[in-house]
């Protein structure tokens, strides 16, 4: 189930965004007001310049006085256009900022929201990025080029109404000149932004064969393939260089574009001008004022490719966070309305439960079953059999497509996720940690949990041996995802982390296959916690594990097919009778 | 962090780019020439129009004559200099680029090479996170002041072009383009040293945030089965806020000094006109002169900004060099010798004496074992006992503190580079794949045929589910292999190694994923294929040590006992305890249940 996305405009894409967000809306009016007022500054030296010469010095003699108090109205003038400027500048930031960072953090948390299949299905680094990237080119857009659109806008406005008042002829005349350019610069964008796609994919791929040689360094060492490895990283960081040589080549010939034809409106302002000027249509101050004016034509042109690509990165990047929220989440928790049950010994019911993949086959399939308080079941089953499945409903990481799981007689989706996730935890196979100390992710288990009380659990699991063995006992930094510890190590920690949370149910998918025999035991018997009235469900993937539960539960082919006692079940003809005897024939041979 | 641009910094800084200039001189040439015909023309630029005010409008106005010749240079001094002027910037904007790119991609290729020349102990010690930031984004820093700097000379150019200019048209007008100038120039300096930190420390913020989120999406199983979304969504959230506020900080700054920068050449502009009317009035100036040191005052107040822009980029390529520098100047790579083993099939192999310490803490202590040439040992022992290192040693992917390890009687030290890898294969504990095709993850290099990449595939029970996926062999498994599961990846893994045919196979529990049953079969096929190897296995599932002749026993990083199994089983406790854990826990529950019998009847 991929992140769904609803099909829309660009407009309605950006509104959509912006509703999500009121901190932006906030003193909007404001905002744009001052950016009016900070754009007319632009076109304050075209004026004085224009009084200068045609009322200043007309006929030879300066007029000081006269043009002493034009530049002091003038100076007055950008004084207060820059402040305009400044006032302007921080609202934008303030609300941007506030605004996107409720995006960022609202996109996290639906991340967290949405069911483990759709987490899944997409790329981690693509759904990092949805909160990261995405939003920071909205930031960029907002703060830099949607600004710019509303001043460049702004600023062609006032310039050639300006224009207007002073010759409708030559104001004609320079629009004749920028048009084709107008017309062409969307083109010249699409370019640019073909040319920036690429250099982002190549950026990709380099990056990619770069960490290829940090990542895999053992793997690549072990079987001498640097050769192979270094070939890879060369030919993909010349390719971005092309790339990016490439879009700053188009950028390099777009640019200077605009001075050109900017040189074309003023040689012919000169020449259309001089004419004018001898049939007495304009003033030579006027004439000289449209030689400034042009200038602000320039700025807004020259920097619209980049600001055009912007836009367009942004709605992209609008599209792919609305992409986040718009996706409901599946796997909804009931929140208030929901449940809240009390601690205790728990019964679990699957009353005909089916489940599919979207659009695959059936893994799971009429199963029903109960598991009563303080049971020990174990579930076995070929690969693909469906006891994954089977955990993952249980643990309401996903829903059934038909049937119910019930918890006390309470359907799982009527049940408030913090109850239910106090009730039931399970452990996965991979034994993820967070960079941080040992303590850090055990205490993450029950985030009030004092040291002692770590300690005190650490000893009940039998692992306060091995924690003292480490170079900083709990204080052991065990870095990025758990890495500087062994694949064994990591889920002892991770069943730390559990065992803390003390749940009524506890779920272990192979949470102790890379755990040593005897610490296996060990740990299998503290978690049990047979005098506290738990229920332990395990995925086994040893026959002991089997042996010592009061049920076995068998799947195959996402059916339910055998339970019972292991030593009932060994004796009937069935599915666990040949899993039984290949286990026999794998350890005893 | 050298945020601020201080004295050291700045020739730090200045060094590097020297470094850059030397590097690539002739491309470096023509930006700085095209960026100083651009700085010429600007200033040219304002001078024609001076010029045509001069020449061509005033006359016109005032003498209502105009001759075409005029009005014809006029014309064509404006779009003379303006073509000029853009030759000067596409050249100089194109080959700045390329200076640019080019270095940084040289950074690049240098920093991985590095990468994988240095001993793997050395990635031990570096998080790979920095690892990989340090070829991308510190080869980005260090070369980002190369953009502007051309268009920096070219500035200068410009700025000396305008002076002279300004002086020769009136040196009182020259005053006020000197009063206004170097303020422009000292306001952008403030600015860009108060920036700097601020967006600095944004920066490091926006990563902190990615990284949070790529941690907490990784765990999202463990975030969601212990119900801790909330918990998570705070720690963003508080990161999320810090950035938000760090953000806003730059927008001050930004807010209160771009809105200066713009006002302060308009005010310029102003004062040359107060100024140019007095000197108008005495004389000393015609109009046309005005109107262009105005002009000039016009096209100048923006470019002269790169000056700030150069230097605030200054301390960030001083840091991102730095970085960069710190691995190219990295030494303690693994030196090769020139022998090549016996190659005589299968090898042999002895451990004599060998220590190995991760930083201050022992790991291994005085291991000595042999395997001789055809046998298979199983190396067992307590999770955290050393046994994954000791593998690592095995195939030299680390060298021991003390002692030495032994290929067909050769010190690993001894060896040519790539002599191991074409007797030895380690399929370690972590699997990993990279993002190729299943054919190019287990060939990896070697030239070999589709048979043989399937025969090492159905070895390792894979043929079965690659013959199942779309592409069969050319399938991509995705960054890492994310598109296989774990005991899927494991297999393909095993294939790498089999296809290899090694001398000598370690096998660091390369089966852990896998269903017991298909790890039968695959230990089974191993032991009876054709191919005699020399075989070490990490193993706690009795099945695998069952296929062993001989078990050592490793406790705390020393070998506690070596033996067969039997022998082992009947002299030492360690073993006994950790082999028969499941045996003896039957028992010991059902005297545990006895007695809670017993308390319940009591």
């Amino acid at each position: 189930m991929a992140l769904q996305g609803v099909e829309r405009t660009a407009l309605a894409t950006v509104r959509r965004g912006l509703s999500l967000t009121p901190e932006f809306r906030n003193g909007l009016i404001g905002t744009m007001a001052l950016a009016v007022v900070a754009t007319v500054g632009k076109i304050i030296v075209p004026i004085a310049v224009q009084q200068t010469i045609d009322t200043g010095i007309k006929g030879g003699k300066p007029d000081l006085s006269y043009i002493f108090g034009a530049v002091a109205i003038c100076a007055v003038a950008v004084i207060l256009t820059a402040l305009a400027g400044y006032l302007m500048n921080v609202r934008l930031y303030k609300s941007t900022e506030s605004s996107l960072a409720t995006l960022r953090v609202r996109g996290f948390r639906h991340v967290h929201d949405l069911s483990v299949l759709t987490q899944n299905t997409e790329r981690r680094g693509a759904l990092v990025s949805r909160v990261t990237n995405d939003v920071d080119q909205i930031s960029t857009f907002m703060q830099w080029g949607g600004l710019m659109i509303i001043v460049a806008l702004g600023q062609l406005l006032v310039a050639t109404v300006l224009m207007f008042i002073y010759s409708w002829q030559l104001t004609l005349l320079v629009w004749i000149c920028f048009i084709p350019l107008m017309i062409a610069l969307p083109r010249f964008q699409r370019l640019l932004s073909r040319a920036y796609t690429i250099v982002r994919e190549r950026t990709g791929d380099m990056l990619a064969a770069v960490s290829e040689s940090v990542v895999g360094a053992a793997v690549i060492r072990a079987y001498a393939a640097e050769g192979r490895t270094a070939e890879r990283v060369d030919t993909s960081v010349d390719a971005n260089r092309s790339a990016q040589i490439r879009a700053q080549t188009i950028v390099g010939f777009v640019f200077p574009l605009t001075e050109i034809v900017a040189a074309l409106a003023i040689a012919g302002i000169v020449l259309l001008g001089v004419q004018l000027g001898l049939s007495g249509g304009i003033s030579a101050g006027k004439l000289v004022a449209f030689l400034f004016l042009v200038t602000l034509f320039v700025s807004p042109l020259q920097i619209a490719t980049e600001v055009l690509n912007e836009a367009q990165n942004a709605v992209a990047g609008w599209r792919r966070i609305l992409g986040v929220l718009d996706t409901p989440p599946d796997v909804a928790d009931p929140g208030e309305k929901g449940a809240e049950l009390p601690r205790g010994p728990i019964s679990v019911k699957f009353e005909d439960v089916h489940f599919a993949y979207p659009g695959g086959e059936p893994v799971l399939q009429e199963v029903t079953v109960e598991i009563p308080p303080r049971s020990r079941v174990a579930i076995v089953g070929e690969t693909g059999s469906g006891k994954t499945t089977f955990a993952k409903l249980l643990t309401r990481l996903m829903d059934p497509a038909a049937g119910r799981v019930t918890i006390d007689g309470h359907d799982l989706r009527e049940i408030r996720f913090s109850s239910l996730r106090e009730r039931i935890v399970m452990v996965p196979q991979d034994g993820f940690l967070f960079d941080g100390t040992l303590a850090d992710n055990i205490r993450y288990g029950r985030p009030s949990a004092t040291d002692a009380e770590i300690s005190l659990a650490l000893t009940e699991l039998g692992l306060a041996d091995w924690v003292d063995g480490l170079p900083a006992a709990l204080d052991t930094p065990v870095g990025q995802r758990g890495e500087s510890l062994s694949a064994g190590e990591r889920q002892l920690v991770a069943l730390a982390r559990a065992y803390l949370a003390d749940p009524d149910l506890l779920l272990l998918d192979e949470a102790t296959s890379a755990v040593d025999p005897a610490t296996e035991v060990r740990l299998a018997r503290a978690l049990e916690g047979v005098t506290r009235g738990r229920t332990a469900v395990s995925i086994a993937h040893r026959l002991s594990t089997a042996e010592n539960a009061d049920e076995v539960l068998v799947f195959d082919a996402g059916r339910l097919v055998q339970r019972g006692a292991h030593a009932d079940l060994v004796r009937e003809e069935g599915v666990y009778a040949g899993l039984h005897a290949s286990w026999i024939s794998a350890a005893h041979s | 962090m050298a945020s601020k641009v201080t004295s050291a910094v700045m020739r730090q800084g200045l060094g590097v780019l020297g470094v850059a200039i030397r590097t690539e001189k002739a491309v470096f040439a023509i930006a700085v020439l095209a960026s100083g015909l651009y700085g010429g023309m600007t200033v040219a630029s304002a001078w024609a129009l001076g010029w045509a005010t001069e020449n061509a409008v005033l006359p016109a106005f005032e003498k209502g004559d105009i001759t075409s010749g005029v009005l014809w240079s006029a014309t064509l001094l404006i779009m003379g200099t303006a073509l000029l002027k853009s030759i000067g910037v596409a050249g100089r904007r194109i080959f700045a680029g390329v200076v640019q790119y080019r270095m940084q991609a040289r950074s690049r290729r240098d920093v991985t090479k590095q990468y994988l020349r240095l001993p793997l102990s050395w990635h031990h010690q570096h998080p790979t996170g920095q690892l990989l930031s340090n070829a991308s984004a510190d080869a980005e820093a260090a070369w980002a002041p190369l953009a502007p700097l051309p268009m920096a000379v070219g500035v200068i150019v410009m700025l000396i072009t305008a002076a002279i200019a300004m002086v020769f048209t009136d040196p009182a007008l020259a005053l006020v383009g000197f009063l206004i100038f170097p303020a422009i120039a000292v306001l952008n300096l403030i600015y860009q040293r108060k920036l700097s930190p601020l967006a600095t420390r944004a920066q490091q913020l926006r990563a902190e945030v990615s990284e949070i989120a790529h941690e907490s999406f990784d765990g999202a199983l463990v975030v969601k089965t212990l119900g801790r979304e909330a918990l998570e969504t705070e720690r963003f959230q508080r990161r999320a806020h810090e950035l938000r506020d760090a953000n806003i900080a730059v927008g001050r700054v930004r807010g209160l000094f771009d809105p200066m920068l713009e006002a302060l050449p308009t005010l310029g502009v102003l004062i040359v006109l107060a100024v140019g009317a007095m000197r108008l009035s005495s004389g000393s100036i015609n109009s046309g002169e005005l109107v262009q040191v105005a002009y000039l005052f016009t096209l100048l107040s923006f470019p002269i900004r790169a000056l700030g822009w150069v230097l605030a980029e200054l301390p960030r390529s001083v840091v991102g060099w730095t970085r960069v520098q710190a691995v190219l100047d990295a030494s303690g790579s693994m030196e090769y010798g020139s022998a090549e083993p016996a190659g005589t099939r299968p090898a042999s192999l002895q451990v004599d004496d060998v220590s190995y310490a991760y930083g201050d803490s022992e790991v291994l202590h005085g291991v000595s074992f042999d395997v001789a040439a055809g046998r298979t040992v199983a190396l067992v022992g307590p999770t955290g006992s050393g046994k994954s290192t000791l593998t690592q040693l095995l195939v030299r992917l680390v060298d021991p503190a003390a002692g030495e390890v032994r290929l067909d009687g050769e010190d690993l030290r001894e060896l040519a580079y790539g002599a191991i890898a074409r007797s030895a294969a380690l399929v370690p504990q972590q699997t990993f794949l990279f993002d190729d095709t299943v054919r190019g993850n287990v060939a990896l290099g070697l030239d070999v045929t589709d048979e043989e990449v399937w025969a090492a595939l159905r070895l390792a029970q894979a043929d079965g589910f690659v013959a199942r996926l779309a592409d069969g062999l050319d399938t991509r498994v995705g960054e890492r292999g994310t598109t296989l599961s774990g005991g899927q990846r494991q297999r393909v893994a095993l294939a790498r190694a089999i296809v290899r045919r090694p001398r000598l196979l370690i096998l660091d529990d390369a089966t852990s994923s896998v269903d017991p049953q298909v790890e039968a079969k695959i230990l089974y096929g191993l032991r009876d294929s054709a191919e005699s190897s020399t075989t070490v296995v990490v193993a706690y599932r009795m099945a695998t040590i069952a296929l062993a002749d001989e078990v050592v026993f490793l406790e705390r990083g020393r070998v506690a006992d070596r033996g067969t199994h039997e022998e082992l089983l009947a002299r030492c406790e360690g073993y006994r305890n950790l082999v028969t854990a499941y045996e003896r826990e039957e028992s010991e529950r059902a005297a545990i249940e006895a007695d809670e019998q017993e308390g319940v009847s009591a």
